[in-house]
């Protein structure tokens, strides 16, 4: 039978903090269980707010912390039997991750490119310089940019959708199959926003990458997601198709993060914010 | 120009004519002297508009559009390399006229917290962390209000319970509270003394969804028992539509377009507010989204002319050698576009066909 792309089983994770007299336990997880099919690729989309544990479920998924309980398969292998060098390195270049705000992802003081060129020589083993820089460009063209265009630029030269474009292409240098997005568009302006939630269309269809897509914006996530979970204290709450769930949510708190959305529609359909509305939020 | 009630909000006796904020030409420059080399960042440059009473102004922008200089300017909070060039900025609080940068540091102190106020985003700048809430009080309120001892804590008190927060918030410590609650504390701190105006500059930008909806109704509720002017700034226009009465787009240092948001909403003149408002993704909504082409620009070497026009679709050849001036197109319609203000019909078929 071929494997998943990635199953995530029965994954808890609990931190626990020790005091001097106290313990402190917080199940930051608990029980989350999805997987991706390898043929389908597909954005799969988290959605919870601060402290919900989705930024624990992503760092689990990319094998940078380990699940208290459950287990998690990339590719029908058990992360955590991924321990040697050799192996780490061989997951990172299927599972690339994108971080939320760009201009921390990149060191100020080095050009942008270095970084594209160290993800070719040690994700994709390119011995040469040439090797490198056709690796480069490549990804780079995938995101609508070129080497000409960034090489040797530094970080403070470019806008946040241009730096997150870079590290999106960064994630592509190595083939991978699977992207973790961790808050990728939040820290982008508005008019660049659309540009990148674009992108990650255009690696689904196009590329076929899957992509876990973690925001608390229901508004992208209707528009990028296929599948998406809602997770609220640890647990998910309400799993599906986006556009059905997002539509007609069922559980409670859904719906309340459905009706908290303020949209531009709703706004001049009597639902603006009144005194009434104080009444039903608070 | 004059101001009519906002008759979508239902802020109707809303604003009389004298506006209680008026900016004037206003021009803030960052001069910068390096190794040498002077360079000059005009992050507010020709600045014109005016906040009626009991409204709530709300002014959109990208990260480096000026916003937080105008808050800035505004406030007459800035030190140098920040300095205004040019042009006024004028309160018209009840008790008199005053022109923000004519006032002496005493008279400032005196406006302060009293008549003007401000709500910042992060509230953990806000509160001292290690200090009981009520000593934020007495620190921010205790010299505006006449209530000395047990009159004044019962002041607060009543002033908190009208926010939907307990009494027993004083005597917590900031991180004891949850983020909403924490910002809730900074709105009543801002709200204690009564302004007639109140700077808000993205109080919920770092809220979770549901949570900002309720302070944002609780910021509304304030604002009309006071009958206080806001100046709301946030990126996130869709809380502009949810909230302001009247909204300002900036881009690159100046005012783009200026109207009643409702009107702006419905029918947005500027290509750059059209393509604010048609990009925004809602549920419900499966039309692709596009995003803008090219980078924000920088505002130490600006475009010549209009400084949209290297990502205008509109663009033409005026708008590269010829800054637009702000056109009052309709009444409390302003915009600063070429192609726009020449367009004679100004009709709304006409516009959705050059959409983008």
């Amino acid at each position: 039978m071929k494997s998943n792309l990635l199953d995530v089983e029965h994954v808890s994770k609990v931190f626990s903090g020790r005091g001097l007299f106290s313990r402190r336990v917080k199940h930051a997880v608990q029980d989350v269980s999805f997987s991706l099919d390898a043929d389908r690729p597909e954005v799969f989309t988290i959605i919870g707010e601060s402290g919900s544990g989705k930024s624990t479920l992503a760092g689990m998924i990319l094998n940078t912390l380990r699940p208290t309980n459950g287990h998690i398969r990339f590719a029908g292998r058990d992360l955590a039997y991924i321990r040697s060098r050799k192996d780490r390195l061989a997951f990172m270049s299927r599972v690339q991750a994108i971080f939320q705000n760009p201009f921390e992802a990149f060191n100020p003081l080095k050009p942008v490119d270095r970084y594209l060129f160290m993800a070719a020589e040690v994700f994709a083993g390119c011995r040469t310089k040439e090797a490198r820089e056709t690796r480069v460009d490549d990804a780079l063209h995938k995101v609508g940019l070129s080497l000409a265009e960034v090489g040797g630029r530094y970080p403070h030269e470019m806008s946040g959708g241009q730096l997150q474009r870079i590290a999106i292409a960064r994630a592509l240098v190595s083939n991978p199959a699977l992207i973790v997005a961790d808050e990728p568009v939040s820290m982008i302006d508005a008019s660049l926003r659309m540009t990148v939630i674009n992108l990650f269309r255009m690696l689904r269809d196009e590329l076929g990458v899957s992509i876990i897509y973690i925001t608390h914006d229901l508004a992208t996530a209707y528009y990028i997601s296929d599948r998406l979970i809602i997770m609220q204290g640890g647990k998910v709450v309400e799993a599906g198709d986006a556009r059905q769930i997002l539509a007609a949510p069922q559980h409670p708190y859904s719906l309340r993060l459905r009706e908290a959305v303020l949209s531009v529609d709703g706004a001049w359909r009597g639902s603006r914010l009144d005194v009434d509305a104080l009444e039903s939020s608070s | 120009m004059t101001f009519q009630p906002a008759t979508a909000s239902g802020n109707v006796e809303a604003a009389s004519s004298t506006p209680v904020l008026s900016v004037d030409a206003l021009k803030a420059y960052y001069r910068l002297k390096l190794f040498g080399i002077e360079r000059e960042v005009r992050a507010v440059d020709d600045l014109t508009f005016e906040i009626g009473r009991n409204e709530i102004y709300g002014l959109a922008g990208e990260s480096s559009s000026g916003k937080s200089t105008l808050i800035r300017t505004i406030a007459r909070a800035i030190r140098p390399p920040l300095a205004v060039e040019a042009g006024s900025v004028r309160f018209n609080f009840s008790d008199g006229t005053r022109d923000m940068y004519r006032l002496s540091p005493q008279e400032l102190a005196g406006i302060r917290w009293k008549r003007l106020s401000y709500i910042m985003q992060g509230s953990m700048s806000v509160l001292n962390p290690v200090r009981r809430i009520k000593h934020s009080f007495i620190d921010f309120a205790m010299p505006h209000v006449p209530e000395k001892g047990a009159a004044f804590f019962d002041r607060i008190g009543r002033h908190l319970e009208k926010l939907h927060l307990d009494r027993s918030v004083l005597n917590a410590f900031p991180h004891e509270l949850s983020g909403g609650m924490r910002q809730r504390v900074t709105i009543a701190l801002a709200t204690v003394c009564g302004p007639e105006f109140i700077i808000a500059d993205e109080p919920t930008t770092a809220l979770d969804v549901i949570v900002q909806k309720g302070v944002l109704a609780m910021l509304r509720e304030i604002q009309r028992e006071l009958g206080s002017s806001v100046l709301f700034v946030t990126h996130d226009i869709a809380v502009h539509a949810n909230l302001t009465d009247r909204l300002g787009i900036m881009y690159a240092g100046r005012l783009v377009e200026e109207g009643w948001t409702r009107d702006l909403f419905r029918r947005p003149l500027h290509p750059y507010t059209r393509h604010l408002i048609s990009s925004l993704p809602q549920i419900g909504d499966d039309t692709p989204k596009k995003g803008l082409e090219g980078s924000p620009p920088n505002l130490a070497a600006p475009p010549s002319g209009c400084r949209f026009h290297p990502r205008c679709p509109l663009a033409v050849d005026i708008c590269r050698r010829q800054a637009p001036p702000m056109v009052t197109v309709t009444p409390g319609r302003r915009v600063a576009c070429h192609v726009v203000t020449a367009d004679p019909g100004l009709s709304a078929p006409a516009m959705e066909e050059a959409r983008p």
